[in-house]
């Protein structure tokens, strides 16, 4: 069997077998799941349409969370878009809008697909699913645009767990990032060596973020750190494609980050006992909804 | 044992948010809960420790657990209205919340109560993983990556070769295996991961076995 350990390795294997990565890592899936490269690609096709649902339900509402405190940024980035001075392409402005939709139906309650977590699950898709309308990527394109940001995803989490408690935000919406960075790539038929340095440049350039959740909520900053990162991802695709290399091998960038989240102290990870969490209004907000909670509403 | 990742751990499971960890993994925590007592209950009772006490109503945590007992599923839009849902069937539901250090951070006890009554335990360790780690205070390791066989038995000589002996006649290969008992000659408890899943002539055979007081077959997880 391919074992996916390391993004050498995996590059290396494609280069022999004259294969696109997409395609090592559904060979790789079909093998360990006992099934046909049709079936995995069925089910990734099942998760692409989830967050496409996700996107379009998101666009249409503006319910807030339990605790009130987000919900509808996405209807004010709508009304902004009808009218008033834009900065951003068409294209970036969809980024933006389907980040918020689906990261605003994860904070309601809806139906998103964890990618790779809940609490970054809008980077992805709305990469994904903003830049294939933007290049007319069909569907077979956009589900191995997914299966390339899966198999990033997978080789990192090898060696780095993709869990806010563990190694802070850089293991969450970082590696979302780059796992959209690179299929952004992909989207756009970059080489395999393309792929990864978008990947390595984004990760590079988010290292040590640290998760600092209000009222430990995946509401503030999660909400628009989803936001911020899908713009983000699409940097360290441009980069790449212009050819643009990181200095430092994306494995050797995976084990700095391991180490950095080891070295991060466990008040910044996930347990909001400080950096944001703490600040004074962070625990203002913290305060009121354990009376509110208290209260039984 | 580590689990073998796959590449629908890192662009999926499709869950209800915002949590995997608060909400999907409750979910998972009732769901599997639900299917080891056997029947809709009259009446649960959850009681919510650390993390899942302090940050649980702002998750959600309280609709999935309780939606999970109900037999929702991750991705179930409806658990968002499981406490509508509970009254529609009549289920008595109740929350209570405890910190304690010695407990893990997101767990859980259940106490349900039916034709019968049953406390089980279970806790969140992330990513939409759980384990059910007691159940009626024995402890057991049940996380939904495998069909799980839950017997509660008279504590005598020879159950375990009984058990094991009718899935042998089968051809069941076993993954995994746990016993406990509470003392010597009292009662006992099996909980055994299959490669496969059980046929019900099987549970039946099962069944039959003298001093046999419960069986469950708790299906693999869809993830």
């Amino acid at each position: 069997m391919i074992q996916l350990n390391t993004f050498e390795e995996v590059l290396k294997e494609a280069g022999t077998q004259n294969k696109k990565l997409y395609e090592i890592c559904q060979e790789h899936e079909a093998e360990i799941l006992e099934t046909s490269v049709e079936k995995v690609r069925e089910k990734v096709q099942i998760n692409l349409n989830a967050m496409k649902d996700a996107i379009f339900s998101g666009l249409k509402s503006k319910e807030k969370s339990m605790s009130g405190l987000c919900g509808d940024d996405c209807a004010k980035l709508i009304e902004k878009y009808k009218s008033g001075k834009i900065f951003f392409s068409e294209t970036y402005q969809k980024v933006l809008l389907y980040s918020f939709a689906t990261i605003e139906q994860n904070l309601r309650m809806g139906k998103i697909v964890a990618c790779p977590t809940a609490g970054s699950c809008a980077i992805v898709p709305s990469v994904i699913v903003a830049m294939s309308e933007a290049a007319n990527a069909n569907e077979e394109i956009q589900i191995n645009a997914l299966i390339t940001a899966g198999l990033i995803g997978e080789i990192v989490s090898n060696k780095l767990a993709l869990a806010g408690a563990v190694a802070g935000c850089q293991s969450e919406c970082g590696v979302a990032s780059a796992m959209a960075a690179a299929a952004l790539v992909e989207i756009y038929n970059g080489t395999n060596d393309q792929i990864l340095q978008a990947a390595a440049l984004t990760l590079k350039n988010i290292m040590g973020l640290v998760c600092d959740p209000v009222a430990g909520l995946v509401e503030v900053p999660c909400v628009k750190r989803n936001a911020f990162l899908a713009i983000y991802a699409i940097t360290g695709a441009e980069l790449a494609m212009a050819g643009i290399n990181s200095v430092i091998p994306i494995d050797e960038i995976v084990d700095a980050m391991k180490q950095v989240g080891e070295l991060m102290s466990p008040t910044l990870k996930e347990s909001s006992e400080a950096g944001l969490a703490t600040t004074k209004t962070g625990l203002e907000i913290a305060q009121a909804l354990i009376q509110k909670w208290n209260a039984g509403s | 044992m580590e689990k073998q990742k796959t590449l629908f751990d890192v662009i999926g499971p499709v869950i209800i948010g915002p949590s995997s960890s608060h909400t999907a993994g409750a979910v998972r925590i009732g769901y599997l809960a639900g299917k080891i007592f056997g029947e809709i209950p009259q009446k649960v009772k959850f009681r919510l420790y650390n993390s899942f006490a302090k940050t649980g109503k702002g998750h959600g945590t309280d609709k999935g657990l309780l939606g999970g007992v109900l037999g929702l599923d991750v991705d179930n839009e409806n658990i968002k209205k499981a406490f509508d849902y509970a009254r529609k069937l009549n289920v008595q539901y109740e929350f209570e919340y405890a910190n304690d250090h010695n407990r893990h951070p997101n767990s859980v006890d259940i106490h349900l109560e039916g034709s019968y009554k049953m406390d089980i335990t279970g806790v969140s360790l992330g990513a939409g993983e759980v384990c059910i780690t007691k159940i009626n205070g024995y402890k057991f390791n049940i996380n939904g990556d495998y069909d799980t066989l839950v017997l509660i038995y008279k504590d005598k000589p020879g159950m375990v070769y009984k058990v094991t002996a009718l899935l042998q006649n089968y051809n069941l290969n076993i993954a995994t295996m746990h016993c406990d008992r509470n003392a010597k000659g009292q009662e006992a408890s099996m909980g055994i991961c299959i490669d496969g899943s059980l046929p019900e002539s099987l549970l039946t055979s099962l069944a039959e076995i003298d001093g046999v007081y419960l069986i469950r077959n708790i299906e693999v997880l869809k993830k």
